[in-house]
């Protein structure tokens, strides 16, 4: 029987040494057994490998970022629309979220679908809210305060010990052993991402991550937890391992359930040495190690694109535990006659 | 003593612990004894084996199977006593 072909437009092209999903998603896509894509690639760099992947993005066009607010956006997507004729867009990077969150109505009634969370819950589960977060839904979260200036920091030893984590409103976390080491990595990150800076505690012990799907309705479509083997020094795993833990895949199954999260989600998880775990993170988007959860017998991102085309979609009950993914760095030869096509036009 | 469920061990000697995702590589009297524990013999039928098989005495086997055992629960590879007796 033939399978009905859908356009979906993916942006985080960028497969570099702190990767975005994207690459990784349209993988997933590639291999969906209840349809066949065309893949429409969304860049912001010229320089985004994806781009010139050909054997997996048919075709990219450059977006603007969402500092030019939600208007340019749209008015780019209407563009992309005209000659594509899309069916989904898969946004993966956190920044872009809140733009597209609130295009999804819009976007909508144009025929190009998305499955997010909504607003409400791309909000409560922001790092600067982490705390009442955990309260609300009673799960464990190191405690964390919001700085937005310097001289916040001179109070900060009174109510958390060395080391601390400085983290990003979006990306970056450094540990801090000295208050001088809190101030440079304050001026750091926030030159980098704005303010405000999280000041987390530090909790010692194994991270792992979750990937998994919500259908919003509180059930869990898919989950498959994760131990980071091989850590570059941004802390970006380049190699992991699925694992069995039913703690980890009940406090997935608990989120889920409370929050009723809709989309594609990753939680970072800390487990103590007394085997306790910790929330220390949700990413509201599909993570860049996504490929192993289809490597392992749950292709998330084709279960999310069917909940975006209004599909019912039956939950993942397995995966297999023990299966590695191991990343690599492949040189692309290119000519400059494409990379001037992406940077002066826009569009390869 | 009961080595955790779903612990794996493979011929070569890689053991795979799917809760923490850890692996640790055991020499083949390591894997001799785990398989010995998995089936579920007690420390005196183990010994036995061992010293019948191989050319050492019982004090030095006591030694390196009391340190063995002491890693294994270290990594939290065996069943709490709670555990094995629920």
């Amino acid at each position: 029987m033939k399978k009905r072909k859908l356009n979906i437009a993916v942006t985080g092209l960028n497969a570099i040494d702190s990767p975005g999903p994207g690459v990784s998603v349209i993988r997933a896509l590639r291999e969906a057994a209840s349809f066949d894509v065309g893949i429409i690639g969304l860049s912001y760099e010229s320089l985004e490998p994806g781009i010139y992947m050909h054997d997996l993005v048919d075709r990219t066009y450059s977006i603007p970022y969402p500092s030019a607010g939600i208007d340019t956006l749209l008015s780019r997507i209407e563009y992309i629309h005209d000659k594509e004729k899309l069916d989904v867009i898969i946004p993966n990077f956190d920044a872009e979220l809140y733009p597209f969150i609130k295009l999804e109505p819009k976007l909508k009634t144009m025929g190009i679908h998305m499955f997010l969370p909504t607003l409400h819950q791309f909000e409560e589960r922001h790092k600067v809210n982490l705390n009442d977060f955990g309260k609300k839904y009673n799960i464990s979260v190191p405690k964390s305060k919001v700085i937005y200036d310097l001289n916040t920091i001179h109070s900060l030893p009174s109510e958390f010990s060395f080391p601390m984590i400085v983290k990003g409103k979006f990306y970056d976390a450094s540990i801090a052993y000295s208050i001088e080491q809190v101030k440079s990595y304050f001026n750091k990150i926030s030159a980098k991402w704005g303010l405000p800076i999280i000041i987390q505690e530090f909790i010692h012990g194994t991270e792992f991550n979750v990937t998994g799907l919500g259908d919003g309705k509180g059930n869990t479509i898919g989950a498959v937890p994760m131990r980071k083997q091989y850590i570059t020094d941004k802390g970006k795993a380049w190699g992991g391992i699925t694992i069995s833990d039913e703690k980890m895949l009940d406090m997935t199954r608990k989120f889920l359930k409370n929050t009723k999260w809709r989309g594609g989600f990753e939680l970072e998880l800390m487990k103590n040495k007394d085997g306790e775990l910790y929330l220390l993170e949700i990413n509201p988007r599909l993570p860049a190690w996504i490929y192993l959860a289809v490597g392992v017998g749950q292709n998330i991102p084709e279960a999310l694109v069917n909940l975006a085309m209004g599909e019912k979609v039956l939950p993942f009950t397995t995966y297999d535990v023990g299966k590695m993914f191991i990343r690599y760095s492949w040189d692309m030869i290119v000519d400059r006659a494409k990379f001037e096509q992406i940077s002066i036009y826009g569009e390869l | 003593m009961k080595l955790r469920k779903n612990v794996a061990v493979s011929e070569a000697g890689l053991l795979f612990n799917p809760v923490t995702g850890e692996s640790y590589s055991i020499n083949p009297i390591g894997v001799e004894i785990l398989n010995l524990i998995r089936d579920e013999k007690n420390p005196a039928q183990i010994s036995r084996v061992i010293l019948d098989k191989y050319s050492t005495d019982q004090a030095t086997f006591e030694k390196d199977y009391h340190d063995f055992i002491s890693i294994l629960e270290h990594h939290n590879l065996l069943e709490s006593h709670e555990e094995t007796k629920a």
